[in-house]
């Protein structure tokens, strides 16, 4: 079985080419068809400009100076431009991180979502508004008709996110990413909503790439993780063996600073300075090494 | 499955009465007193006791009807040469409307159109049309205005030109800064991740949220348009002598300013009450399209 999404050795850098910072440092990463992955990390971990990479949406600053990144076997970054836009929204697709501002506030939640459905499926716009209104009800909106009329300040945040889940599995993509679909949406809505993800990610036979600093959401939905700090990757395995048996002394100290039910607050600790500090000098001395060249 | 009764309940209220209430006071004030400005504009020969360049020597320097010595035939009086200054003052509503409609929209379209490429696609194009308006800039207006006038000759035509040529580097700069910010936002993102091209883009998620923006830089610009047109028929370079213009009447009016000041109060009083005008439409229109509020 091929990999729907296949990263190697990606390196990215941010800034002018002599001041510049390394933001992924060789991240190696695999998603099978269906397969439902957690990338973790902490904040500054180049888990959100991976996702970035792959949609081809990395600040303008930013370049990818080594590695490949292969869609269902194609070269992604070697790719010509239009063909690379006919994929996104159609093949690849994202759950942003933010519903509150990721929807175009002056235009109608029905024509954001009839655009999609033109632009790739080729469909007329009542046709379009049709689909879409079964998309909506698909996301357990009600009344999609007539949500479809509303603009994004007149729905709520859950309901927005909803409509850009909606959108996201909209075209029957094969990969779709999650940026950290549920940190804005307070818990109760977060539940719905990892559901609801689980749900359309089974009916639509997608893979997921899940971006989260959560690991009781990677827990909770994804089968396999990704552990990512410094733009490294750190450990991978299957989600189970990985929180029962930890390789790595980071992810054993992610887990240790992770809240639960069935532990006192009291047993909380968080990471280990010393152990972060290690990390990234362990980063910066690779940077050095690039930076003089192959031997 | 629609049931009308449920679907008149959940009706959406109409939103013009929301942003009418947001516009406030400041948006009823401007609008009543643009629309008289225009009206009148329009209207003026109907309106007009008199013909605006009949003249009546022996009538003279007559003093407003309610003053000691006015004729109720002349409301405000009349001018050296024994015209009807109330008349005058409505027909030079009309060159003065007519140049605040057509020299904002050209300085509009052109400034937009710069504007949006500059934002758009950033980069040299952007440094070359920044760099032009800065030096545009950097030459005094009313010395452009008259070398122009000197070239293409006095006029309508070249006091429009003289405006337009001035004007759109503020259109330019707001619409490029904006551009610039709407292409930031996370909406735009999640566009171009749904594959839209550059085009789709500028149409669909950027023109939409530019629109509140350039309708209170129209209103302001008309105000400012008024202003520079009093300003070259104050110095001659405006329509031909017996088209009436507020300028010119103070011209006239102040060879006789210690005799009969009315004159030259008329046209100053007119011109000050139409900027203040479109200075508070503007200032409601922006509260009115704007849906956060901001006071």
């Amino acid at each position: 079985m091929t990999a729907v999404l296949a990263i190697h050795d990606l390196h990215v850098a941010i800034g002018q080419r002599g001041t510049a910072t390394n933001v992924l440092r060789g991240a190696s990463l695999e998603v099978g068809a269906g397969e439902v992955r957690g990338l973790v990390g902490e904040s500054g971990a180049g888990k959100s400009m991976l996702g970035r990479a792959v949609l081809g949406l990395l600040p303008t600053n930013a370049v990818v100076s080594a590695g490949t990144i292969h869609f269902e076997g194609r070269d992604l970054l070697a790719m010509p431009e239009p063909e690379r836009r006919s994929l996104l929204g159609r093949r690849i697709a994202l759950i942003p991180q933010d519903p509150m501002t990721s929807l175009n506030p002056v235009r109608r939640v029905g024509a954001q979502i009839a655009v999609l459905l033109r632009r790739h499926l080729a469909l007329s716009k009542r046709d379009a508004l049709g689909r879409a209104a079964q998309l909506l009800a698909e996301v357990a909106i009600r009344e999609p008709r007539r949500v479809l009329e509303l603009y994004p300040h007149e729905i709520s945040g859950g309901m927005r996110q909803r409509v850009l889940i909606a959108m996201a599995f909209a075209c029957d993509p094969s990969l779709v990413i999650a940026d950290e679909p549920t940190t804005a949406l307070d818990v109760t809505v977060q539940r719905h909503v990892l559901q609801l993800v689980e749900r359309l990610r089974q009916r639509h036979d997608a893979a997921v790439l899940f971006i989260t600093h959560d690991l009781g959401v990677v827990a909770k939905i994804c089968r396999t993780m990704t552990v990512l700090h410094a733009g490294r990757v750190l450990e991978e395995g299957e989600t189970a063996d990985v929180l029962a048996r930890p390789r790595h002394p980071y992810t054993r100290a992610l887990l240790a600073a992770t809240p639960r039910v069935d532990r006192p607050a009291e047993a909380l600790r968080p990471v280990p300075t010393a152990l972060i500090e290690s990390l990234w000098s362990e980063a910066y001395r690779l940077d050095r090494l690039a930076m003089v060249g192959p031997a | 499955m629609v049931d009308l009764a449920a679907s008149a309940l959940t009706q959406r209220p109409s939103r013009w009465p929301a942003a009418l209430a947001r516009g406030g006071r400041r948006l009823w004030l401007g609008g009543a007193l643009v629309g008289v400005l225009f009206l009148v504009a329009l209207l003026a020969p109907l309106l007009a006791p008199h013909d605006p360049i009949e003249q009546d020597l022996m009538s003279a320097q007559l003093p407003p009807a309610w003053m000691q010595g006015g004729l109720s035939g002349y409301p405000l009086g009349t001018d050296s040469l024994g015209r009807c200054v109330l008349s005058r003052l409505m027909f030079a509503a009309r060159t003065a409307v007519a140049v605040a409609l057509i020299a904002a929209s050209l300085a509009a379209a052109i400034g937009i159109l710069f504007g949006l490429f500059a934002g758009m696609f950033g980069g040299w194009i952007d440094q070359g049309v920044s760099r032009l308006i800065d030096v545009w800039m950097a030459f005094p207006p009313v010395l452009l205005s008259i070398v122009l006038a000197a070239v293409i000759g006095a006029g309508l035509t070249s006091v429009i030109a003289a405006i337009v040529v001035v004007d759109w580097t503020r259109f330019a700069r707001v619409i490029r800064a904006e551009t610039m910010v709407q292409l930031q936002r996370d909406y735009a993102a999640a566009a171009r991740v749904l594959g839209l091209s550059r085009g789709q883009l500028l149409r669909l998620e950027i023109l939409p949220n530019l629109v509140p923006l350039t309708v209170t830089l129209f209103a302001v610009e008309m105000g400012i348009a008024i202003l520079v047109e009093v300003i070259l028929s104050f110095v001659g370079i405006s329509v031909a002598g017996d088209t009436p213009t507020w300028g010119g009447m103070i011209v006239e009016g102040r060879q006789i300013v210690y005799q009969a000041p009315w004159i030259m109060a008329f046209p100053i009083g007119c011109v000050i009450l139409s900027v203040i005008a479109f200075n508070v439409l503007g200032d409601g229109l922006r509260a009115a399209l704007d849906p956060v509020q901001r006071r």
